[in-house]
């Protein structure tokens, strides 16, 4: 049986998360549960998001820097005026993700590197978040919490949020004439154009589906935590990249997986978990971390040779 | 202000909550520490105390376990994951140090609706079903000018030394200052600089502002300050008013000095970073059964002139002057709430 290559990119991604969940389930049997599946992975649900989000900016060949700092906006918005006055709130929330949009404008017609662009806005929306939410606090919309911390039948809010996340963005991304527009922007941008596409107009498109996906990631955050904090989420920004690769995805624009990348920020969740069961000092955490993101990449490159030879004999 | 609503709030949760089954004894339970940070000498005395008294509560079977869990990234989100780990772990209670007063409510309600008992200190949480142990900052300031109404019943000038700005520690010593003050007009502050409770940054800041000063009769400090503020008294050859010392080493030392030399007054306050044994102490009493205030008041480590040695002594070079609780301390602080 011969398997196609997105096959592949999708086997290590999930092998690992296989053979994690199989040693903290052995490590702590308490996990194998319904709660305890979801204390696992309900905080790994905004990471996911957040993770789709950079996905999406991958796929047009991009990296976004200000993903860390914007979530946290997004969460201080969403516990000040999206629970105090919604019409106000989601009014805040279409403006950012229409400067998303005009983000991914600015980046293609001016042809400035998007790391720098969405380095400087990082710090934008770091103020921004500082000036709604000086100190931490806010609180979250009832229906972000209840739907939170809802309890579905037989399987956990958070596995069911993760599937439904990942089945989603595969249908939009990788099966919708949109997604085949914006993984073309990215892969191959002269063919898309050649093809009489406006590729400015797709990739303002693509940067306003990731800041879409992002404003969910606030959302859910605080659903999850209850209130906020100007600095909640500044960890998503190396978190999403980390999990769009482990999930196999490339730096090269157009080469992505959305649920590889579920996969991955689920992954990077448990990574965590797995070291805390472990006992490993803090000091040795950060490195381990690391050690896991090398092995498993190495794994891909592995493969990725395999796949290669397979194909020129 | 902020400090005051919680407290409202909470001593309505006590009010509301149901009172604590009766269990006689705790020799089986497991009590964790989440801590957010480790990165300097104060969380280090913190870490080293909870080692030591713990280690001992554990080998007299007061408990079956009580171990330290510090996150990498002093990350309100890593530190949510991690309190969710320790549920899974089966801990009885968690005694956290939190990144953030809120952003960890959703995960410290998921330890009380999982039956964990969860005390914070000095980071501490707003989620109502938890436990704070707080110190009184604005207390500490004020006990610093009840210090100098007596030693100088003339009054005079005070120079205050503040820390970092727009940090709440910060505006509630301020707070108390001014009370104290207000309490004792005699007293008058001509001039204020922000030392950021380090050393060098009060000696650059008192340096740039001492030529603009009338004679100072007092430095009120936040500590981490006093040292360098004095060697900044000194260098502009200006004599030496009495300086509220913060229980670090290099201060402590400094004092020593000039008691030696002239017989130089003052005192020093601060927090313990042994706080944390006393945090211990009371998630072992609540698991005990003992009904415990939600809001409890650490009491600060005040040194004066005659227990000044003592104190020096058992301080490390370059540490913070420390004192690690009792299962008596923790009682008593626990009645005294009541």
């Amino acid at each position: 049986m011969k398997l196609s290559s997105s096959a592949v990119r999708l086997i290590i991604p999930a092998a690992s998360l296989a053979v994690l969940l199989a040693a903290v389930f052995y490590m702590q049997p308490r996990a194998m549960s319904y709660t305890g599946l979801n204390l696992l992975f309900n905080l790994a649900v905004p990471i996911a998001l957040a993770t789709v989000a950079q996905m999406v900016i991958m796929a047009v060949n991009d990296l976004d820097l200000s993903m860390g700092t914007f979530v946290s906006f997004c969460a201080c918005v969403t516990a000040t005026f999206l629970q105090a006055s919604p019409g106000t709130g989601i009014l805040i929330f279409l403006g950012a993700i229409a400067a998303y949009a005009a983000m991914g404008v600015i980046i293609y017609v001016r042809e400035l590197p998007a790391i720098v662009v969405t380095l400087g806005m990082s710090f934008v929306w770091g103020g921004l978040a500082v000036l709604i939410l000086p100190s931490p606090g806010g609180t979250a919309p009832g229906w972000a919490r209840w739907l939170m911390t809802s309890k579905p039948p037989f399987v956990p809010m958070a596995i069911v949020a993760s599937v439904v996340i990942a089945l989603a963005t595969h249908f939009l991304i990788m099966r919708s004439s949109f997604g085949v527009l914006i993984r073309g922007a990215g892969g191959n941008v002269r063919s898309v154009e050649r093809a009489g596409w406006s590729v400015v107009k797709v990739r303002a498109a693509a940067y306003a589906l990731a800041g879409f996906f992002a404003v969910l990631s606030g959302i859910a955050l605080v659903g999850l935590t209850t209130s906020a904090d100007a600095n909640i989420a500044l960890r998503y920004t190396l978190l999403s990249i980390a999990g769009v690769i482990l999930g196999g995805g490339e730096f090269v624009g157009g080469k992505i997986s959305p649920i590889g990348a579920v996969i991955g920020a689920l992954t990077l969740a448990l990574a965590g978990s797995f070291l805390s069961f472990m006992r490993i000092s803090p000091d040795w955490q950060i490195g381990a971390q690391g050690a896991i993101l090398i092995v498993v990449l190495a794994m891909r490159l592995f493969l990725n040779r395999l796949e290669k030879r397979e194909k020129s004999r | 202000m902020f400090i005051r609503k919680m407290l409202f709030a909470s001593v309505a949760a006590v009010c509301i909550t149901a009172p604590l089954s009766a269990m006689a004894d705790t020799a089986g339970k497991k009590i964790a520490l989440s801590n957010n940070y480790a990165g300097n000498s104060w969380r280090q005395a913190m870490l080293t105390s909870w080692d030591k008294i713990t280690k001992d509560a554990v080998a007299k079977g007061v408990v079956a376990a009580a171990d330290p869990f510090t996150t990498a990234e002093n990350q309100a989100t890593e530190q949510a994951a991690q309190i969710q780990n320790l549920i899974l772990q089966g801990y009885d209670a968690i005694v956290v140090n939190a990144a953030s007063p809120t952003a960890l409510n959703g995960a410290i309600k998921e330890a009380c609706d999982a039956g964990i008992t969860v005390v914070s200190f000095d980071g501490i949480v707003t989620e109502p079903c938890a436990w704070r142990i707080a110190v009184d900052f604005k207390a500490m300031g004020e006990s610093q000018i009840e210090y100098l109404a007596k030693k100088l019943p003339k009054g005079g000038n005070l120079l205050e030394i503040r820390g970092l700005a727009g940090v709440s520690v910060d505006d509630e010593i301020h707070a108390g200052i001014q009370a104290g003050v207000q309490k004792n007009p005699q007293f008058k502050i001509v001039g204020s600089v922000n030392g950021d409770w380090a050393q060098d940054v009060a000696q650059r800041a008192v340096a740039g502002i001492l030529p603009s000063l009338p004679e100072i009769a007092a430095v009120v400090t936040q500590g981490g300050d006093g040292y360098g503020a004095a060697q900044a008294f000194a260098a502009a050859k200006r004599p030496t008013p009495t300086f509220v010392m913060g229980n670090r080493e290099d201060e402590l030392v400094w004092w020593k000095q000039q008691k030696d030399k002239n017989g130089y007054e003052t005192m020093s306050v601060s927090i313990a970073p042994g706080v944390s044994t006393l945090a211990f102490w009371v998630a072992q009493q609540i698991l005990d059964g003992k009904e415990v205030k939600k809001d409890l008041v650490v009491p600060f480590l005040r040194i004066d002139q005659d227990n000044l040695e003592a104190n020096l002594a058992k301080t490390q070079k370059g540490g913070v002057a420390n004192v690690e609780y009792s299962l008596e301390d923790a009682q008593k602080v626990i009645s005294a709430a009541k």
